[in-house]
């Protein structure tokens, strides 16, 4: 059995720094390079540009980075598990295969594709035979919003990623794969872990979420002692070191930048953490109060003693659906006084808008400067008097689009006929923007059949 | 060193801890520190002990009660604490806290970024 397996983390989310993936691969060994890309919104705007064209509906930016990394993966036998496939997992699979040709590649890569988490074109029937795809926030029913959903895709697991990679897969492009799962994966595959393995599971998902936002476990957004993090220019994006046990180490490239520290970890831990004893994947159930760390070395933290439980019967939802429209505006305001001014500017604001008639569900006014982050808590022991900006920053919100068009309108007129010395509207007038909105949901997994097709270039 | 004014002292590991106000109450900030993010419109913090021996500290003075009343005006829901001993650390679920959340918030820390900071601005009383 293979003793060790290195998966690196290349990509934390849609937009992560390009240069990480490439300096994974090249800065040491590694076996396995994850990438994830979807968020939660992720997924509606890959429909929209998939119904646009049905070549799109993946992460574009995947292909030009293959493009850089392909050579060295393949002389360097490095797998890939990514979920740059969004809603259109086929169409990113052709156009890395496309690319690999051109590169000379043929006849030496085998691309796996995993789809089947995709459900929107099944909601109706669905709905039909009784599913409700009740809101899990709300409890609401999805046919509240049933005519504006614009994307519906299950979670799938680690299951379909062992599948491809055990049919000789060398990368593995899906669509909604869990971000754990991208980690997972490659460790059931490469340790021959069993399904209802839990324990085993729940240690490779912790990986998982240790790592799948990138260098946040490395020393990027991190809090404690963060004026003595070295060299963020030259982050090192993290490394699993697993072990067929279920330990395993978090690490990085040597001579990179940042810090692998217990307390770094423990931040990313405790990140988006709901219930710590019940972190519910569709491969387990993990116990993150079980997880011993231990510093083992420089920039080397040890995980142990994971203990997981069996996965539930459903598979999480993730639908997007349109809510409406909001836009935001801000102005300015300079010392003296900086602060009344822009009281005053956001009180002379909304008493034109209530004038015009406008109605919104919402209007946000923050003083960013003041009390933008921490709201009343900044502001507690009182204001500073001799602030040398603050800025206004109004936020409305409405279903309907004519409200907020016309509140964009009502920004820039302040500059001439509003409180004095304002400045900082060069970026021009604030642009209404679509809500998409995300409505969780659950569904028994048997309804959810993985598909996982496996393509030689 | 932050610069908060009056009297800053040295602690045992070299970093400066905060001064105690009259109450003999110390920042949050200087016996843990925390990350944040979001579910929905909820906000998670944890809280993680700067020390060991400050986490039953934590345990015993930061309670969820207590959490909710620090954030009372500001998040529209109920406050829940669990408990990882085995990383030091609590955490907060900040129900209502985001204006709706993700992308129908128009907070600037819409998804809940900087929770985590503001809760340790909360007051504390000394560990012993």
């Amino acid at each position: 059995m293979t003793q060790t397996v290195r998966i690196a983390a290349g990509q934390g989310f849609w937009g992560d720094w390009l240069e990480a993936p490439v300096r994974q691969v090249t800065g040491g060994p590694v076996d396995y390079l994850m990438m994830d890309y979807l968020a939660e919104v992720t997924m509606s705007i890959m429909q929209k540009q998939k119904s646009r064209d049905p070549l799109l509906g993946y992460a574009k930016d995947f292909v030009p980075l293959m493009e850089r990394i392909l050579p060295t993966l393949a002389q360097r036998g490095i797998k890939v598990t990514t979920n740059a496939g969004g809603v259109n997992p086929r169409a990113c699979a052709e156009a890395v295969a496309a690319l690999a040709r051109r590169l000379g590649l043929a006849g030496k890569l085998t691309i796996g594709v995993v789809s089947g988490d995709d459900l929107l074109g099944r909601l109706d029937d669905l709905l039909a035979r009784g599913h409700g795809l009740k809101n899990l926030d709300t409890g609401r029913p999805l046919g509240d919003v049933r005519d504006r959903v614009q994307s519906a895709n299950a979670y799938l697991g680690a299951a379909p990623v062992v599948e491809a990679l055990g049919r000789g897969a060398d990368i593995v492009i899906t669509g909604r794969v869990t971000d754990t799962g991208l980690t997972l994966g490659p460790m059931m595959h490469a340790f021959g872990w069993r399904r209802d393995a839990w324990d085993l599971l729940a240690a490779g998902t912790v990986a998982g979420h240790t790592i799948e936002c990138g260098a946040q476990c490395t020393g990027g957004n991190c809090l404690v002692d963060w004026e003595r993090v070295p060299d963020l220019a030259n982050v090192g994006y993290p490394i699993v070191e697993a072990r067929p046990d279920g330990s395993f180490d978090v690490t990085k490239h040597p001579g990179t930048g940042g810090r692998v520290t217990v307390a770094g970890v423990t931040e990313q831990l405790v990140y988006e953490m709901g219930d710590p004893r019940a972190y519910i994947t569709p491969d387990c159930v993990a116990d993150f109060t079980t997880i011993q760390l231990t510093q083992v070395g420089k920039d080397r933290v040890r995980f142990a003693g994971i203990k997981g439980r069996s996965a539930t019967d459903k598979l999480k939802v993730s639908i997007a659906y349109g809510y409406g429209y909001k836009a935001v505006g801000t102005l300015v305001y300079a010392w003296p006084d900086a602060y009344a001014k822009a009281r005053r500017a956001d009180q002379v604001l909304r008493r034109r808008l209530a004038d015009l008639g406008l109605e919104f569900e919402a209007i946000v006014t923050e003083f960013v400067g003041v009390d933008a982050t921490h709201g009343r808590l900044a502001s507690a022991a009182g204001v500073p008097v001799d602030l040398p900006e603050v800025q206004l920053r109004v936020g409305v919100r409405a279903r309907e689009l004519a409200p907020v068009e016309r509140f964009t309108r009502e920004i820039a007129p302040l500059i001439l006929n509003g409180p004095p010395s304002v400045t900082g509207f060069a970026g021009g007038r604030p642009k209404p923007e679509e809500i998409v909105a995300y409505w969780p949901a659950l569904i028994d997994k048997r309804e959810v059949q993985p598909c996982v097709d496996v393509v030689a270039v | 060193m932050r610069g908060r004014g009056r009297g800053l002292r040295e602690a045992s590991d070299g970093r400066t801890v905060g001064p105690s106000d009259r109450k003999g109450k110390v920042l949050l900030l200087d016996l843990a520190h925390a990350r944040s993010g979001d579910k929905g419109d909820t906000a998670n913090v944890g809280l993680i002990a700067r020390k060991p021996e400050y986490y039953a500290h934590l345990v015993k003075h930061v309670t969820a009660a207590r959490v909710a009343r620090h954030f009372k005006g500001m998040i529209t829901g109920p406050v829940e604490r669990f408990e990882l001993p085995n990383l030091r650390a609590l955490n907060f679920l900040l129900h209502g806290a985001l204006d709706g959340g993700g992308t129908i918030s128009l907070k600037t820390d819409a998804q809940g970024k900087v929770f985590s900071t503001a809760l340790l601005r909360m007051m504390v009383e000394v560990p012993r």
